[in-house]
């Protein structure tokens, strides 16, 4: 793990780095963002019944993420600064758009409306969020004073609040904490930071009256699944199944019964993590888990080299979101949290959300390839 | 916006940001580990509790329905069946929406309300993981047609099986009986795990009898199941035993020649071998078709069998109830004999009526004019009525009662068929407990010539008549002679089973009442003459015709039956050869007239058929 968060290695393969700083990619990130997507593919192959077409759609979209990846990388990190309104603001624009537009259509060119919007500004809001917060806090001396940290948490809210609205709210909750990370570390005071935490925990009931009926289902359900095993529950009874008949090292690949046999619902997408457990048992998806870790890691190493305050909050909050996303899924498919509908990152099928992860790794990368730049 | 500028302080901020980071991180590694402890109490903690449950989720105990016995008669030709068929059925436990499915396969298979309901309902009166038939016997097309649409069906599926087949259709109706569908009152009775995914069980006849026999043992297969109880593949299996085969008395070709001399009579043949108690033939007409009831008849076709004034459900071999007429005059002569009332030499005199001494009623004998001087011979091979009443008026109805009891009047004759009438053969005491009346003496003397009172089954008399045969060795009416354990070639025998002879002071006197009965059919003026004729040996008979009013018929006022069911009955009784007897017989021709002219030359026919003699013209 040392090694992997260390440069020292740098030194001795001059030939590898040049070609990585001149392509402004990071190697170690890209090695690792390569071998998740890997077994992600590896297990899609699995859960999706052994569906070569799967696969092969999956690629695609990997491919393109990777090219987002690539260009975004390029971008000096400067720039992105004078984006970030530019993002938000248009974000806001289709946010609201699609509320509106969610209203007033009727019939199938609605559906089609709808569907199309809920996808792109969302999206936008998870890189532009902690993009204009980090811009905005960065602007002023750290740590943020009273009045901007409330600007700061107005630019959180606003995307979120109409996002939950769509109703999505595990992206809700993912763009908030993106946000709130960026605001976490640029250094407000720990007694602010329990403030907040105890208004939210007194904030609790007043949430639930503001949910949806099939929200406050889910969390109902997530507290007690047996009550309703073959409704709302039986997403996590059969979940819990697969990943415990796992057991220490698994039934092997595409040998899971619950996959294979389609007891476990979701296989593909949000609860894939549970194939991987079933297959794989606890080393396999241990080892997963710890891949993960490495990932995020080298990305707050990144954010920890960073050589602006801009830097460091935009590649730490990016690095740590990515570990939320990883949290919230793996805590949904283990019945630690409520099922809240976040894929796996970099694993789950058909991620929407595949272009904003490289998206967002292609600006570390770019964040660390810069900075060598500038300093030589 | 100045402060901005002033107040920066990069290697504070520096420092302050790099602080986060490394809490963030050891905050997130806590995170992480709190998942894994969680992975590892569900994955090791608790593994043997979710492996158990994945393998419910998986895995199933398919019951493995055994194999129906077959049935054959004495030549070995199959009388009872099973052929494979498809059916469609549903699991009730793994259908999601119920009431939508069944709304489904309605509209798919286009079935009426009425099956609808009937499909509801039997749904309610199985159990949630036993299999309902929804259609039975599918058409290749609608095979083809459930297969296309089979995803839409989750719990639903077309299951091959085998149903039993009556190849002789309605010929043996009633003696083997037929199977049907398991209903609630069947279930009381069964061992229900024996009968996990068998459908049909015995309902009457041999069926019913030797269920235990024919159904055999189940088995099991495990099999896994994908989410939609889509077998993917047998894990391991238990094969049923199929249920032993059972090898009858009955001869198909006897039983054939049987119901054809019936013709469009009603009415019911009963043959046995007397050596054995075996049933050689036993008819009643009219009948119906025992494979109509297989895979449950409509409640249409069932109502028209069973508001049929023919009564065809009606079994009437075992349970018609008929006034035996004067094929009764044998077993009062050997009453008389026996008692000392009358010897074979004693004469009495027919004037064509008698009366009771100190009455005015007339008794008619048949014969108008009467019969003149008669002694016993005479008096059964003319069938004198006169001679039996003064014969019975002397004996006294509690003597002939006991004595007819021996024979088996008035008992269950214990034949291995369920539901056998008891008949009723009179006495003072009977009619003291059932009417409360006193026994009038009256009714001694048309006791005395079969009538009165007195009800007979058909399978009673052939015993008796069997059992006179004999010489008084009582041997139990039986349908079933061997069994085999199917793919085996060693047949089990099932013994005859022989009650204790019958009490004779003087074994001479069955030889006086069987040279009369011989006079019968052999005689010059025997009632039944033209049976003899030709017959390498000598027959023993009896004819009898009886008053109607014997089954119930729960008729309805009715010009055009009322007619035909004024009748008389024709009874015939008869055994052969008369010296060494290997056949026994008794025939009811219902509302046939005579017995000589009717029943008699059935009983010919027969012993034709049945000696391999060449049938008459």
């Amino acid at each position: 793990m040392s090694s992997l968060l260390s440069d020292g290695q740098q030194s001795r393969h001059w030939g590898t780095s040049r070609f990585f700083s001149f392509v402004h990619l990071d190697g170690l990130l890209l090695l690792g963002i390569l071998t998740l997507l890997s077994v992600g593919l590896m297990i899609l192959y699995s859960a999706g019944g052994q569906d070569s077409g799967l696969l092969i759609r999956q690629l695609i979209r990997i491919g393109t993420a990777f090219a987002v990846l690539f260009v975004l990388a390029q971008i000096h990190p400067d720039r992105m600064k004078g984006a970030a309104y530019w993002m938000y603001g248009i974000g806001l624009i289709l946010l609201i758009a699609v509320l509106v537009f969610g209203h007033e259509g009727k019939g199938a060119q609605r559906w089609l409306d709808l569907g199309l919007f809920r996808f792109q500004p969302s999206e936008l809001m998870k890189l532009a969020v902690p993009l204009l917060v980090a811009t905005y806090l960065a602007e002023r001396p750290l740590p943020p004073t009273v009045s901007s940290l409330f600007m700061a948490l107005i630019i959180i809210v606003i995307p979120s609040l109409l996002i939950a609205k769509q109703p999505d709210l595990g992206t809700a909750i993912l763009i908030a904490s993106s946000g709130l990370i960026v605001i976490f570390l640029s250094g407000i005071s720990w007694r602010i930071i329990l403030f907040f935490i105890s208004v939210c925990a007194a904030a609790l009931p007043v949430l639930w009256y503001v949910m949806h009926d099939y929200q406050r289902q889910r969390v109902l359900t997530f507290l007690n699944p047996e009550t309703d095993p073959l409704g709302a529950g039986y997403h996590i009874i059969q979940s819990k199944i697969a990943i415990g008949s796992g057991g220490l090292f698994g039934r092997g690949w595409l040998e899971g019964t619950q996959s294979h046999l389609e007891f476990l619902p979701e296989r593909s997408t949000d609860f894939i993590f549970a194939v991987i457990a079933e297959e794989f048992g606890l080393v396999g998806a241990g080892i997963l888990l710890i891949l993960f870790l490495m990932v995020a890691g080298r990305g707050v190493f990144i954010a920890s080299k960073a050589q602006s305050s801009f830097s460091r909050l935009l590649a730490g909050s990016i690095s740590i979101t990515f570990l939320v996303y990883v949290f919230v899924n793996v805590g949904m498919v283990t019945g630690l949290l409520p099922v809240v509908g976040v894929p796996l990152p970099l694993i789950s099928y058909g991620g929407t959300s595949m272009v904003t992860l490289l998206a967002g790794f292609g600006i570390v990368m770019s964040i660390h390839t810069h900075r060598r730049m500038m300093s030589s | 916006m100045t402060p901005q500028f002033t107040l920066k302080d990069h290697f504070h901020e520096n420092r302050l940001i790099n602080d986060r980071l490394i809490f963030a991180a050891i905050f997130a590694g806590l995170l992480f580990s709190i998942v894994m402890v969680r992975l590892a109490v569900l994955q090791v903690v608790e593994y043997e509790h979710f492996e158990s449950l994945s393998n419910n989720n998986r895995i199933d105990i398919e019951p493995l329905p055994p194999q129906r016995g077959l049935i054959y008669d004495r030549n070995g030709v199959i009388l009872a069946e099973n052929i494979p068929t498809f059916s469609l059925e549903l699991v009730p436990e793994k259908v999601p929406d119920l009431e939508m499915t069944i709304l489904s396969l309605a509209t798919l298979f286009t079935m009426t309300a009425e099956e609808v309901e009937q499909l509801k309902l039997s749904v309610k009166q199985h159990r949630r993981f036993q299999h309902v038939v929804v259609r039975q016997r599918l058409s290749e097309e609608d095979v083809a047609r459930f297969s296309v649409n089979r995803h839409k069906f989750v719990g639903v599926d077309i299951v091959g099986r085998l149903i039993r087949h009556y190849p002789q259709g309605a010929l043996f109706a009633h003696a083997i009986g037929y199977v049907g569908r398991i209903n609630q009152r069947d279930q009381q009775r069964i061992d229900l795990q024996n009968y996990k995914g068998t459908l049909q069980i015995g309902k009457t006849g041999i069926e019913k009898q030797y269920e235990d026999i024919l159904h055999g043992k189940v088995g099991y297969r495990q099999v896994e199941n994908n989410v939609q109880g889509r077998v993917v593949r047998e894990l391991y299996s238990h094969a049923p035993e199929s249920g032993e085969d059972l090898y009858l008395y009955l001869d198909v070709n006897l039983q054939r020649v049987a119901a054809e001399s019936l013709g469009e009579y009603n009415g019911s043949i009963v043959a046995l071998d007397p050596r054995t108690g075996g049933i050689l033939a036993m008819v009643s007409k009219p009948d119906f078709d025992p494979n109509a009831f297989v895979t449950g008849i409509s409640t249409k076709a069932y109502a028209v069998l069973r508001d049929s004034l023919d009564r065809p459900l009606f079994d009437r071999s075992l349970r018609g109830r008929y006034p035996p007429g004067s094929t009764l005059k044998p077993f009062v002569a050997l009453a008389g004999l026996e008692s000392g009332v009358v010897t074979a030499q004693s004469k009495n005199f027919c004037p064509g009526w008698y009366t009771l001494p100190g009455k005015e009623h007339r008794y008619r004998c048949w014969k108008k004019h009467g019969h003149g001087t008669v002694d016993l011979k005479k008096s059964i091979s003319q069938s004198c009525d006169v001679y039996f009443y003064d014969l019975a008026h002397v004996l006294g109805i509690d003597r002939l009662h006991g004595f007819l009891d021996l024979f088996g009047f008035g008992r269950q004759t214990g034949i291995d068929i369920p539901n056998e009438s008891k008949g009723l053969s009179p006495s003072k005491q009977w009619k003291r407990n059932r009417h409360n009346q006193a026994w009038y003496p009256g009714e001694t003397l048309i006791s005395g010539i079969g009538q009165g009172f007195n009800q007979t089954t058909p399978i009673q008399l052939a015993h008796a008549t069997a059992t006179l045969a004999m010489r008084g060795a009582v041997l139990k009416p039986q349908m079933v002679r061997a069994r085999r354990v199917a793919g085996q070639k060693i047949m089990t025998l099932i013994p005859t089973v022989s009650n204790e002879s019958l009490p004779m002071e003087n074994s001479m006197h069955w030889e006086t009442v069987i040279e009369s009965m011989v006079e019968v059919v052999h005689g010059q003026r025997g009632t039944a003459r033209r049976v003899g004729n030709g017959m390498p040996f000598k027959i023993a008979g009896k004819t009898g015709t009886a008053q109607v009013f014997g089954i119930k018929q729960n008729e309805k006022y009715d010009a055009e039956t009322l007619a035909k069911k004024l009748h008389d009955h024709a009874l015939f009784i008869a055994f052969a050869p008369a010296n060494d007897p290997e056949f026994a017989v008794a025939i009811i021709v219902e509302n046939g007239g005579g017995g000589s002219k009717v029943a008699a030359p059935i009983a010919r026919k027969m012993i034709k058929q049945y000696f391999g003699m060449v049938a008459d013209e």
